[in-house]
């Protein structure tokens, strides 16, 4: 606020800095103005200055108001339903964890914001202004909540973000917040922030422009690739993953001939995952050589005939020449030939079969291994649910719970290829007949809420699990998982397992009780889940 | 009465948590699971069983409706107050999805509610035969009140001399001397019975070292000292509403014996003050009737948080007492008729410059008086270089931010409340800023609390 410059009855201006300096120094030394007759000096300061004191705070106006901000944009999004806000702050206030207490039966509720984020945008609400600077710095702790918290906090956080230092990420993140990407359409902007842009600018756009029209994107890399720094190169060529289709490959087959390695690597691979390159072509010729049919045996076997070397041409389609350390070279050669062939082409090579007869008939010399490992690859390369679901095998399979020719990281990726209902009945099937030990990589993969037979295999085998005497922690993951991704309807199913049943002998002491605990959390989990979708429900 | 009332909202219910560690257990019980035999009854009980680490469960009962705020019950060994299973289970039961049915209460629950009613009872019918056998004897009471006058005397002629050595050495010397000096004569202030000295006396102690133009507010400070100092000295001869105010001022114990204004009253603000000896709640209420503004203070131990707790949004129909003194808000709480409910009721406001006018005002009656509550009818916040104002929507002028508001979390509260578009703000104006405490979005939509 400001001081008034001159009340009415002031006694002469710069009275009161005279009072100060009089203070400041002593009133040995300097004699305060004014100075009341019968008083002593530094009394008559303390009357004098507590008059102005008053007399200044009474006096007090409003200062000049200074530039308001630009008002923020609109959110046209409907607002979010009362009870559902209410929500939300709880959510945020908890942002602290609990790390290190013992979580009892209660919500992890720092877990839940993801979904509750994600439902909240699906159903296009817009966040409650007052929440906006919790929401923000709940994104900025957390980099994976950065996506949908921001989609959800919307333009007005963005407008808050240039407000604030704290939450400058919030304008890297958002597309028109900090570096303004230009309209796409703008051709000739387009290709100016293109040649004069940092460099992750550069990504930013060239990933924007490629999802939007990708023969675009690749014309506008090709303008400067021959000027780009190999790095760069690099993650441009990355790219192009996104839209990826055989008008790419000529650009493709060029770069196969880069100065850098790691660039013709990633170039080779993109068009493997394209079937009629030629690159696939010669690739489909050279494995062919090595694998056949032996139909001398009393049932036909795979033979293997691994190449004897990798010549210039092999390495120019991105096979690596140099094994890594303990893999024989023919064998490594052999994988990665295998792995850039297209699928398709060895029902042809292998008398007619279907994925699941050539993965089924017996490989000779001990090849078996590196020959399903490669199909396994190709299969999630080339996405290709037939091969994958050939590769899987069975879930009930005993070697499907060990370790067999194909590892549980790569049933995993071979999972991914498949729709999410088969998916769901696989790992089902899988949990049934091996338990839950295994399994926590294989949910991972799976859509959720869970489907209902995935949902009821898992809760049976925490139940079984609990029968068989062990402590619920050995579980945590599962149960974590199961709190988040099980389906809320399903907690009428999981009543019975909330009581503390009696301890049996061969159970680990107080075990009974522990898992009451945790499924008593795990229900009331499902309980909060299930309100706060009501609650979005509005 | 039948006081089920309406269902507080959660925010409601976490503001009466004592700390943000109940805040956040308290919440993690507002879900069903840990809850049994939870129920809620037409008179304003809420009761529960909560699952803890026991084998036992712990007995929960909370009383919504008594005048004095709510009250709480639970068998849990926690010394906090409200523990967090009262808190989670009025989460549970503000949580609306039928967790807490209607239903009678369990016997444990009723005991104790009968208990406090017949309590309550007896002190009502007590009260004013009470407070005037608790005076005694009046010849006792005067002379023990003349003794204590005597003191504060000596402690204020005390206090005279000192500020007149500092002048006279010069506030230079007081940057060197530091901290123990205050402390000191804080200490004397204490045992000549003016715990207000004694805390302006603290607070001097601390200016020199509170950055540039250290001087002015130094010398401030020792001129309104002074001044009350004279005004105890000379307190025969001034009006006896200011005279009241000095006592107030240097720290005697008066009594609410205003008459009882009966009104709605609006919960504006409540916020929490903590030094190591003392926790101080202050809640500002506003009349819709008396368009009078009034100041609960209630007090904790430290750590502890005091009894009283209003949410912030929600009415009280009741009766508040003046504390004697002129310009003084402080009132204390008399009987309540209903208990809180949520309302849309909104304070009148006014414009920034209204505001800078009402402290000056208000100084006439109260010259220590550092700030009045106002509130701002269609401010913007506005960054002003490193700081923040508030600026009229509709005029040229604007009220700065205090630093210590504009270094608060709740400032990005207000700022993204408004998102540069006029908003209502209760806070209090003075003379070292503005300090925000409660915002209104400007059309409709619940308080925002910024404390």
């Amino acid at each position: 606020m400001n001081r008034t410059s001159a009340p009415v009855d002031a006694p002469a201006p710069g009275v009161w800095e005279e009072l100060v300096t009089a203070a400041l120094l002593g009133t040995e030394r300097r004699t305060p103005p004014g100075g009341a007759a019968g008083r002593e000096a530094p009394v008559a300061l303390l009357d004098a200055a507590a008059v102005e004191t008053v007399r200044r705070r009474a006096g007090l106006r409003p200062a000049r108001a200074a530039v308001r901000p630009e008002p923020a944009p609109e959110d046209a999004r409907a607002a979010l339903p009362a009870a559902a806000a209410r929500r939300l702050a709880l959510l945020l206030a908890d942002r602290g964890g609990t790390a290190g207490g013992r979580r009892g039966t209660a919500p992890d509720l720092t877990e839940l914001l993801p979904q509750w984020l994600a439902a909240a945008n699906a159903r296009g609400f817009a966040a409650p202004a007052h929440l906006l600077p919790a929401l923000l710095d709940a994104a900025r702790g957390r980099t994976d909540l950065r996506p949908a918290a921001l989609a959800f906090a919307g333009l007005r956080a963005v407008w808050l973000a240039r407000l604030n230092p704290d939450w400058r990420f919030a304008l890297r993140a958002t597309p028109g917040g900090g570096a303004a990407l230009p309209r796409l359409e703008d051709e000739e902007q387009t290709r100016r922030l293109w040649q004069e842009g940092l460099f992750a600018e550069r990504v930013a756009l060239l990933s924007a422009l490629r999802d939007r029209d990708p023969a675009a994107a690749r014309e506008l890399l090709v303008t400067t690739w021959q000027t780009e720094r190999a790095e760069d190169r690099l993650m441009f060529l990355d790219s192009l993953r996104t839209g990826l289709g055989p008008q790419d490959e000529p650009f493709l087959e060029q770069a196969l001939a880069d100065r850098s390695r790691n660039v013709r690597a990633t170039a080779a691979e993109l068009l493997s995952a394209l079937p009629d390159s030629a690159l696939a072509a010669r690739m489909a010729v050279r494995a062919g050589a090595c694998v056949s049919v032996d139909r001398t045996h009393a049932v036909p076997t795979i033979t293997v005939q691994a190449p004897r070397e990798c010549d210039a041409s092999m390495e120019r389609d991105g096979v690596v020449a140099k094994a890594p350390a303990g893999r024989g070279e023919r064998s490594w050669w052999f994988g990665q030939l295998v792995e850039a062939t297209p699928l398709a082409t060895w029902s042809g090579r292998l008398g007619g079969r279907s994925p699941g007869e050539i993965v089924a008939l017996p490989v000779a010399d001990d090849w078996q291994g590196e020959l399903h490992a490669a199909w396994c690859r190709a299969a999630v390369r080339q996405r290709d649910p037939d091969w994958a679901r050939a590769l899987l095998g069975a879930p009930s399979a005993p070697e499907a719970g060990g370790p067999g020719a194909v590892s549980l990281a790569e049933r995993a990726k071979l999972l991914g290829t498949l729709d999410a209902a088969e998916r769901a009945d696989w790992v089902a099937g899988f949990i049934a007949a091996h338990g839950l030990s295994e399994a926590f990589q294989l949910l991972g993969v799976c859509a959720v809420p869970w489907a209902a037979p995935l949902g009821r295999s898992v809760v049976d085998a925490l139940d079984i699990a609990r029968d068989a005497g062990s402590y619920p922690w050995s579980f945590s993951g599962v149960m974590g998982l199961a709190e988040r991704c099980l389906d809320p309807a399903e907690a009428i199913h999981l009543d019975g397992l909330q009581a503390v049943p009696d301890e049996s002998e061969h159970a680990s002491p107080g075990a009974g009780g522990y898992w009451a605990e945790a499924f008593q959390r795990l229900v009331t989990t499902l309980r909060l889940r299930a309100a706060m979708a009501e609650e979005l429900e509005g | 009465m039948t006081q089920q009332g309406a269902r507080w909202s959660a925010e409601q219910v976490l503001a009466l948590a004592p700390d943000a560690a109940s805040r956040k257990a308290g919440s993690k019980l507002g879900a069903a699971g840990p809850w049994s035999e939870a129920g809620s009854s037409g008179e304003g009980t809420v009761w529960g069983l909560c699952k803890g680490s026991g084998s036992k469960p712990y007995q929960t009962v909370v009383d919504i409706a008594d005048a004095a705020g709510p009250a709480y019950k639970c068998s849990c060994p926690s010394r906090k107050f409200p523990c967090k299973h009262a808190l989670g289970l009025l989460l549970l039961w503000a949580g609306e999805d039928g967790a807490v049915g209607a239903g009678a209460p369990p016997d444990w629950a009723e005991q104790w509610i009968e208990g406090r009613r017949q309590r309550a009872q007896e002190k009502r019918s007590a009260g004013p035969s009470g407070s005037s056998s608790a005076a005694g004897d009046p010849e006792a009471a005067r002379r023990r009140a003349e003794r204590r006058a005597e003191r504060v005397t000596a402690g204020a002629t005390e206090l005279e001399q000192r500020l007149a050595d500092l002048l006279r050495g010069g506030l230079a010397s007081a940057e060197q001397a530091g901290y123990g000096l205050w402390e000191e004569t804080a200490a004397r202030m204490v045992d000549a019975q003016a715990p207000g000295l004694a805390s302006r006396v603290r607070e001097l102690g601390s200016l020199p070292a509170s950055g540039p133009g250290w001087p002015v507010r130094l010398l401030e400070e020792c001129a309104l000292l002074h001044l009350l100092d004279q005004g105890w000295l000379g307190r025969e001869r001034l009006p006896e509403g200011l005279a009241a105010t000095v006592r107030s001022r240097i720290g005697l114990p008066g009594s609410a014996d205003g008459p009882p204004l009966r009104d709605r009253w609006l919960v504006l603000a409540q916020y929490d003050t903590a030094d190591a000896r003392l926790t101080t709640r202050r809640i500002w209420l506003h009349g819709a009737d008396s368009n009078r503004t009034a100041l609960l203070l209630s007090y904790g131990a430290a750590g502890r948080s005091p009894e009283l707790a209003l949410p912030v949004g929600l009415t009280l129909d009741a009766e508040l007492s003046a504390y004697p003194g002129a310009g003084q808000l402080r009132a204390a709480l008399g009987e309540q008729f209903a208990p809180p409910a949520p309302t849309a009721q909104r304070p009148p406001g006014m414009t920034t410059t209204q505001a800078a006018a009402r402290y000056g005002t208000a100084l006439r009656d109260d010259p220590w008086l550092d700030s009045v509550p106002v509130t701002l009818d269609r401010v913007i916040p506005a960054p002003d270089g490193t700081s923040w104002q508030l600026a009229d929507a509709d005029e040229d002028t604007a009220l700065p931010l205090t630093h210590t508001a504009a270094a608060r979390p709740g400032l990005w509260r207000l700022v993204a409340l408004s998102g540069g578009a006029p908003v209502k703000v209760f806070g209090e104006c003075g003379h070292r800023g503005f300090t925000p405490l409660t915002a209104w979005p400007e059309d409709s939509g619940e308080p925002v609390r910024l404390c």
